[in-house]
């Protein structure tokens, strides 16, 4: 298997901040990543270093066979890359900039068929400037494929995007799968990764604390699914089971969902107490991720407290 | 594509973009020639020995036009480029960082030299300004020099901008207070404090390159060389700093 990406010990400090510490990261060719964490978990310094734009402390780093530290025009030529922070040139319309950006590379894709790709043949003669966020997004996403890549970033590509202008480029990025292209994608959105991408890997204070499918990181978390409901003032609770107080909900934590509510249930008839809004959850993603990046940040404090 | 044909092809976007920013198209073009109808309206132009006094304005207009259409156009455009990503964009790509940053200078040239050929026109045309044959080897290699000088000072001077917001305003303190006392706005005597100031940067000596050309009293082409080595000089010190400092990306 030929690896597109492939980090072991990497490290970044900054001073005595160490930014990233010892992340191993390899994806395999035709692999869709996910690339998760909350701000300043490391996430970008990762991605930077990958990419070339950043020195690293240590570590070794290959991106496409290549240090991207000493990587050169032939190797970014293979790259694609989509920064959140980038805006198009204002003044020029969609389909310049394409052919700008086309280029810049000997042989580069069709202007029309990348433009009708990312679903902007409409615009090819509206002035980037005057494009609606989405659109400048895709108009983004069109220069990083212009040059064919066999590897592409994306850096959060929906953030701060309305839920259908989310769902507009998720629709976009899945066509990448059809391209057969490895694409690293950085997200803070869980439904996001486990929509778009074959493996989640989650960074927290500049380590990856879990990485695998969303159902394996599910398990990771060590969140179990909840039986809740609210109850009366004053009412009773169940004897034989523990029972907590979450938002207002009485929450009883399984890990036999089935056993449990039929417990419950029983027990509820037996006393005719009515269980108002009972519910049956599985822990959500963000459950899952906020579980899983909180304790380290817990752990990684500690740390700071004591170095 | 070749290094060349990498270049033509950004000079030529870089120029589209540029003709379509309405702001960069006011200050760049517009500006000094409102200068040159303000002093010719103020200070009069009245023919004095058979020369008209507008032929001793148009130097500091064109000072100013290759000052605007160079480190001022490229500080503010680069620095607002790099906070909205769009170097950091470049820089991702297979283009050759030094062929990006000479398209930006070849457009600054190529603007200068466009500025000088409408000012010294206007200047014939509607004032009346003697323009003399043996004077224009000297002026295109003094607006050459400058452009190119002045160019890498802008680029150099992107380095110290920490936003794209303040790019205008730390711009506008370093070239002003020297148009005043640089013969740009006013030539005449100054004091010798000033002058020495005024000498020790380069828009003087443009200005000076540039009245040279238009000078009625030298007979002959002129060679401002001095002038051109200390324009040339502050042109290494803009790319020394911009090979040093030069950011690809964001400041945030």
């Amino acid at each position: 298997m030929t690896e597109a990406i492939a980090v072991s010990g990497l490290t970044k400090t900054y001073g005595r901040f160490h930014a990233v510490d010892g992340v191993d990261l390899h994806i395999a060719e035709g692999e869709i990543v996910a690339f998760l964490g909350p701000n300043g978990a490391g996430k970008t310094t990762t991605v930077e270093i990958l990419e070339g734009f950043r020195p690293r402390t240590s570590g070794d780093v290959t991106v496409l066979g290549t240090d991207p530290a000493s990587g050169g025009q032939s190797w970014r030529r293979r790259l694609g890359i989509v920064l959140q922070e980038s805006e198009p040139i204002p003044e020029l319309t969609a389909g310049e900039t394409v052919d700008l950006y086309a280029g810049y590379f000997d042989t580069p894709r069709d202007r029309d068929e990348i433009l009708s790709l990312v679903g902007l043949t409409d615009s090819i003669n509206q002035r980037a400037g005057k494009l609606s966020g989405g659109q400048k997004r895709r108009l983004d996403l069109a220069i990083a494929l212009v040059g064919d890549p066999d590897l592409i970033f994306l850096d959060e590509p929906t953030t701060g995007f309305d839920p259908s202008a989310r769902r507009e480029s998720w629709g976009m990025i899945e066509g990448l799968r059809e391209l057969g292209r490895t694409v690293l994608l950085t997200t803070h959105y869980m439904d996001e990764a486990e929509l778009l991408a074959d493996r989640i890997v989650v960074i927290a204070g500049g380590r990856i604390v879990a990485r695998g499918t969303a159902a394996e990181l599910r398990a990771q978390s060590g969140l179990r699914p909840t039986l809740s409901w609210v109850p009366t003032e004053g009412a009773k609770m169940p004897g034989h089971l523990e029972v907590e107080m979450l938002d207002g909900r009485a929450t009883v934590s399984t890990d036999d969902v089935v056993t449990d509510t039929n417990r419950l249930t029983g027990w509820a008839l037996a006393e005719d107490l009515d269980l108002a809004d009972l519910r049956v959850s599985q822990p959500t993603l963000e459950d899952v991720y906020l579980a899983l990046t909180s304790a380290e940040s817990a752990v990684n404090t500690e740390r700071g407290a004591h170095g | 594509m070749s290094q060349a044909g990498q270049l033509l092809h950004q000079t030529k976007f870089d120029l589209l973009a540029f003709r379509r920013n309405p702001a960069a198209a006011f200050f760049t073009v517009i500006f000094p020639l409102i200068f040159l109808f303000l002093f010719t309206s103020i200070f009069g132009n009245e023919e004095v020995d058979g020369i008209r006094l507008a032929t001793f304005y148009v130097p500091g207009i064109l000072a100013l036009a290759i000052v605007s259409a160079t480190l001022v156009n490229l500080a503010i455009n680069l620095a607002a480029r790099r906070e909205q990503g769009i170097l950091k964009r470049v820089r991702a790509t297979p283009l050759s960082p030094a062929v990006f940053v000479a398209a930006q200078g070849a457009l600054a040239v190529v603007i200068s030299y466009f500025m000088t050929f409408l000012v010294v026109v206007i200047g014939r045309l509607v004032f009346d300004v003697t323009v003399l044959g043996a004077g224009i080897p000297s002026l295109l290699i003094t607006v050459l020099v400058g452009a190119i000088a002045f160019s890498a000072m802008g680029i150099g001077l992107t380095a110290i901008i920490p936003s794209e917001s303040a790019a205008p305003a730390i711009v506008n303190a370093v070239v002003l207070p020297l148009y005043f006392i640089s013969d740009v706005f006013i030539q005449g005597d100054k004091p010798d404090f000033l002058a020495f100031v005024a000498n020790l940067f380069p828009i003087q000596h443009l200005s000076v390159a540039l009245q040279e050309s238009f000078d009625p009293t030298v007979d002959g082409t002129p060679w401002p060389i001095g002038h051109w080595l200390v324009i040339a000089a502050w042109g290494v010190v803009g790319a020394v700093a911009a090979l040093r400092f030069f950011r690809w990306t964001p400041s945030r």
